[in-house]
């Protein structure tokens, strides 16, 4: 498969639910419709939650990846405004 | 404008809204919304408005706190009987939310004085409780322009109507005039039950929220009537009326008009 480039890279590791998604939100909202954000996180809901509320609001969730024993790596691309 | 730490924590169950997001709060945050009244509806209204982060709150009320006005005035407390309820208010919501700047001005409003008080806000809330305020109200905000989100309670009966000049129906659409001195009972005669400002602030509320972030439909051409006793809503249409005298397409009212001293003072 190949390597997606991220336009925009968050670590929101440390932080929990509702912030996890409420600091992705406000990074995708300030990208451009076709960006990609790439975000690393190590609260285990999150890694659910995030791909859900994206696609919810309409966004393409386009990797979702346990990277080590405590992080996730989540790609998203912007889909809308 | 950039959302800080504090805010995206205070704000966080706004920003994961669809609706509103960074976008929308930074909406309200820059938004202005001018109270005419700091009693039973004003405090509810402007608390959530508040709360909410509505950036700049002014406030229009002469009256100070009567022990009475606690049943259902949330804004006030008994310390702070005899108090301007403008400066309690801009106490109570600036003590919620830093963020917000409240502009308490201590002032009845006249025909000479009102366009100038709302001419720097984006919406207009009447939460006053008399006839004479309230046709004032309308026609200011239809001459100048302005969005008003209009509230009324008495007993266990409270409506709302949002009024957008140009676009909707007004409240001359309605009833042309005020009905006659003396036929109408005020609060004080009839009483109200007191967590029934609290549900037509937040209607109130609701409405002004949703015009700042340009979300859902308001209540435009309609008056929604809520009976406490029943727990019933209903929506009634109101259609812009041609014949109008101040929206209308031939107005015969131009320009302000006291009705003030027909009226004794029913002040709540
Ligand atoms: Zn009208």
């Amino acid at each position: 498969m190949e390597e997606i480039k991220p336009d925009k890279t968050i670590n929101i590791k440390g932080l929990v639910c509702p912030y996890t998604f409420v600091k992705s939100k406000l990074a995708i909202e300030d990208m451009e419709v076709g960006e990609v954000l790439e975000i690393i996180l190590d609260y285990p809901e999150a890694s659910r939650s995030i791909p859900k509320s994206m696609e919810d609001h309409g966004h393409k969730v386009l990797k979702v990846e346990k990277i080590n024993d405590t992080d996730w790596v989540i790609v998203i691309r912007k889909e809308r405004e | 404008m950039e959302l800080n730490d504090e805010q995206i924590h205070r704000y966080s169950r706004h920003i994961i809204l669809p609706e509103v997001g960074g976008k929308g709060q930074k909406k309200l945050l820059s938004a202005r919304v001018i109270l005419v009244g700091a009693g039973g509806l004003g405090c509810p209204v402007g608390y959530y408005l508040a709360a909410a982060g509505v950036g700049t709150i002014g406030i229009i009320d002469n009256d100070t706190i009567e022990l009475s006005n606690l049943q259902r005035q949330i804004a006030h407390n008994t310390e702070r009987v005899g108090m301007h309820k403008t400066d309690s208010a801009k106490k109570t919501f600036e003590a919620l939310n830093p963020d917000v700047n409240v502009i308490a001005i201590k002032e009845r409003i006249t025909k000479d004085n009102i366009l100038d008080f709302i001419k720097d806000y984006d919406i207009v809330v009447d939460g006053s409780d008399n006839f004479p305020t309230r046709y004032l109200v309308n026609d200011a905000c239809v001459l100048s322009g302005k969005p008003l989100v209009s509230g009324a309670i008495l007993r266990f009966e409270g409506q709302v109507t949002t009024i957008l000049p140009k676009e909707g129906h007004c409240y001359r659409c309605l009833f042309e005039e005020p009905p006659p001195p003396g036929l109408v009972p005020s609060c004080q005669e009839a009483g109200v039950l007191g967590a029934l400002p609290g549900v037509i602030g937040g209607l109130q509320a609701m409405e002004v929220l949703k015009l700042i972030l340009g979300k859902g439909e308001p209540l435009k051409n309609r008056l929604l009537i809520y009976d406490a006793l029943k727990t019933s809503f209903r929506k009634v249409k109101i259609p812009k009326n041609p014949a109008c005298p101040v929206c209308g397409e031939n107005p015969t009212i131009t320009e302000l008009h006291d009705y003030e001293a027909e009226y004794c003072q029913m002040r709540l």
